[in-house]
């Protein structure tokens, strides 16, 4: 048999018809849904008098529109509580499982997708959301869809898709000490661009990704779409065994040796064929902070903002130019001397118990600058939990920061947590685009310890020097 | 869906790469829970200033622009969140033709399910339609069944998977199609039939 990629093979064991035109008929084994992109997907079928093909292999969440300060109250905002109601009802309705506002399991989709043992190596899984890249960590073949797909998968838990490239990231040698999974597909992204993985399934591979916990690989797996890529792979190993095993949702007992077996088959054969491939050198990636509007606008904590003119393409310079202006920034100026007076820990890419133990090491002993307003919003409610267990929240609360209840928060600023204009934000999120955070909010994408570095200073900081 | 087969118009231009969905559509846009209706909010922020005043200097706030039903954009047009509003929000305000020299994935699929047609072109190409809408109203005509672009002095064809251009044609709906292939889907699931597989009920 011709030698296979990890997605080749999660591919084609989902095929359930071909057109001749290669669109595939794709079977989708698990589905993911929140309250902002579901209710139209409801409402269609509804409409169309259609059934929920099965329940159960949807699990549902609301995580983009929910307060993160108090709840006792309820949400007080109305179409957010609309938008929530509407979710929990809709469940109710067909049958799918969700974790409502008060359950301690609420949280990010794609934080509590891996928590339940939801997400398994070798699945499909999909959701409403470009970051569903995430679960990719697992070996799970996992892509953000519209609300027209989501209603396609609730109807026949298929997709109508053609299959993609592939394009294997290999990271050579090894990080140097305190670089982080952040700094890694941060850098990565600066280097091929927002639109480089266009078209292409990402494999990480290398040593880098081998030696990465499971936490550090979502993080990675889950900015691919940053770079273009719908989705990224990483081959399942033991880690990832370890990290599923008595998961809730997870196979029990033979189910579970079953499942193992087949999982560890879930490598890219020798040989397999890669249409696109790069080799990045572990060793020359050092801490990194954005300048710009867009991910692809990143540079090493030590470098200076860049100066437009001298970049030779019209289109890149006049990127660059208007980026600078939004962000109230002149090239040449040192990143390391940038005020900043928000920072925001949390997010699907940074809101676990690892990001929150290593924001936390740094805050240790330490307050933040007093012109600072900082807060952690943990990933999920289990997540926030651990946190209280280990007497994190009592270093981010006695270093300055306020501690929050779980949700997507100020990484797309649907709820309450904003910027007000021309404030400037260090965020662990993965998205530093134009009013991303607010209007006219200037957003430096970094590391959760990168941004530990930066409350206590009031500016970006190399970590390293504290 | 509505069938999308030929169609007129002026183009509008935003000579920027990377037009992401959250300027598209941004964020307190999305607390809706309809599809219609988010013309509104379409580009908002460049449209509209801080006290919510029209900037009349944007393109699609200026005669006759504010009817353009056809875009054009640089690079990698609809990156970002998946948001499906983005398309909604762009039929909604008329526009139904996008040209650009690339797009993101997940946009560009998520236009085909409303109606909206993306066309990819090379970069001269969207390069001599900036340079010809600069000088004056530049009224293009799109074929779809034929894969052209027809205007005075522009003359283009191009390329469209023929699976999506059927679908637009006829107007059809993915989720008819997949479920008169409702046996092929037991079909699957029998043979698929791993224990492993299936999520346990929670609680």
């Amino acid at each position: 048999m011709k030698p296979q990629t990890i997605f080749d093979k999660i591919w084609s064991s989902h095929i359930v018809d071909q057109n001749p035109s290669g669109e595939c008929l794709l079977y989708i084994d698990r589905h993911l849904i929140h309250e902002v992109t579901s209710p139209q997907a409801f409402e269609g079928l509804k409409n169309n008098k259609r059934k929920v093909r099965k329940p159960l292999m949807t699990l549902a969440v609301p995580d983009h529109n929910v307060p993160t300060t108090e709840r006792r109250f309820g949400i007080t905002d109305n179409e957010s509580r609309i938008q929530v109601e509407k979710l929990i009802e809709n469940c109710r309705e067909f049958g799918i499982p969700f974790f409502p506002i008060e359950d301690l399991r609420q949280g990010i989709v794609h934080i509590i997708g891996p928590e339940q043992g939801f997400t398994l190596p070798g699945t499909t899984l999909v959701c409403g959301d470009s970051h569903t890249s995430t679960h990719g960590a697992f070996g799970s073949l996992a892509f953000g869809i519209g609300t027209s797909e989501v209603e396609h998968v609730l109807s026949t838990q298929t997709l109508i898709l053609k299959p993609a490239k592939n394009y294997l990231i290999n990271f050579v040698g090894e990080l140097k000490k305190g670089i982080t999974a952040k700094d890694v597909i941060l850098h990565l992204i600066g280097k091929i661009g927002t639109a480089g993985g266009t078209g292409f399934v990402f494999e990480y591979a290398g040593k880098v990704i081998e030696n990465f916990s499971m936490e550090e690989r979502m993080t990675i797996c889950n900015m691919s779409i940053e770079a273009g890529a719908r989705a990224g792979l990483i081959a399942p190993d033991n880690k990832t065994f370890e990290y599923l095993k008595d998961k809730p949702l997870s196979p029990k007992g033979e189910e579970w040796d079953k499942a193992v077996e087949y999982w560890k088959t879930l490598k890219s054969d020798k040989n397999a064929h890669f249409d696109k491939k790069i080799d990045i050198i572990a060793s020359s990636i050092e801490p990194q902070v954005t300048w710009g509007t867009s991910p692809e606008d990143v540079v090493s904590i030590t470098a200076s903002v860049p100066d437009p003119a001298k970049i030779k393409s019209t289109d890149k310079r006049q990127s660059a130019e208007r980026a600078l202006d939004y962000m109230g920034l002149e090239p040449g100026q040192k990143m390391c001397n940038i005020d900043i007076n928000t920072v925001f820990i949390g997010s699907c890419t940074n809101g676990r118990i690892e990001d929150l133990r290593k924001a936390a090491e740094i805050l240790n002993g330490r307050k933040i600058n007093k012109k600072v307003r900082a807060f952690v919003v943990p990933g999920s409610g289990l997540v926030k939990k651990q946190a209280e267990e280990e007497g994190l929240d009592k270093i981010f609360v006695s270093s300055g920061f306020e501690w929050r209840e779980p949700g997507c928060s100020m990484c797309l600023a649907m709820n309450a947590d904003k910027l007000q204009p021309h404030e400037r934000c260090a965020s662990t999120s993965n998205r530093n685009f134009e009013g991303r955070q607010g209007r006219g909010g200037r957003t430096h994408l970094l590391s959760p310890e990168m941004a530990a570095a930066a409350a206590i200073k009031g500016k970006l900081f190399d970590v390293r020097k504290l | 869906m509505e069938k999308f087969s030929k169609l007129a118009g002026i183009v509008a231009c935003i000579e920027l790469s990377n037009i992401d969905t959250d300027m598209i559509i941004p964020k307190q846009f999305l607390k809706t829970i309809k599809r219609s209706g988010l013309g509104k909010g379409l580009f908002y922020e460049m449209r509209f200033d801080e006290n919510e005043k029209l900037i009349p200097e944007f393109i699609l706030n200026k005669s006759p622009y504010n009817e353009s039903k056809i875009l054009v954009a640089l690079d990698n047009f609809g990156c970002g969140s998946s948001r499906e509003h983005a398309p909604w929000a762009l039929t909604d305000f008329g526009i139904k033709v996008i040209l650009a020299k690339s797009f993101a994935d997940i946009f560009y699929n998520n236009c085909f399910k409303n109606g909206i047609l993306p066309i990819k072109l090379l970069g001269e190409e969207i390069e001599k339609i900036i340079n010809f809408s600069k000088n004056k109203f530049l009224e293009l005509e799109i074929n779809l069944k034929k894969q052209t672009i027809k205007g005075s002095e522009i003359n283009l064809s191009f390329e469209i998977d023929e699976y999506k251009k059927k679908c637009l044609l006829n107007g059809w709906d993915d989720i008819d199609l997949t479920l008169k292939k409702e046996n092929l889907i037991s079909e699957f699931e029998i043979k698929n039939n791993e224990s492993w597989l299936e999520p346990r009920r929670n609680e």
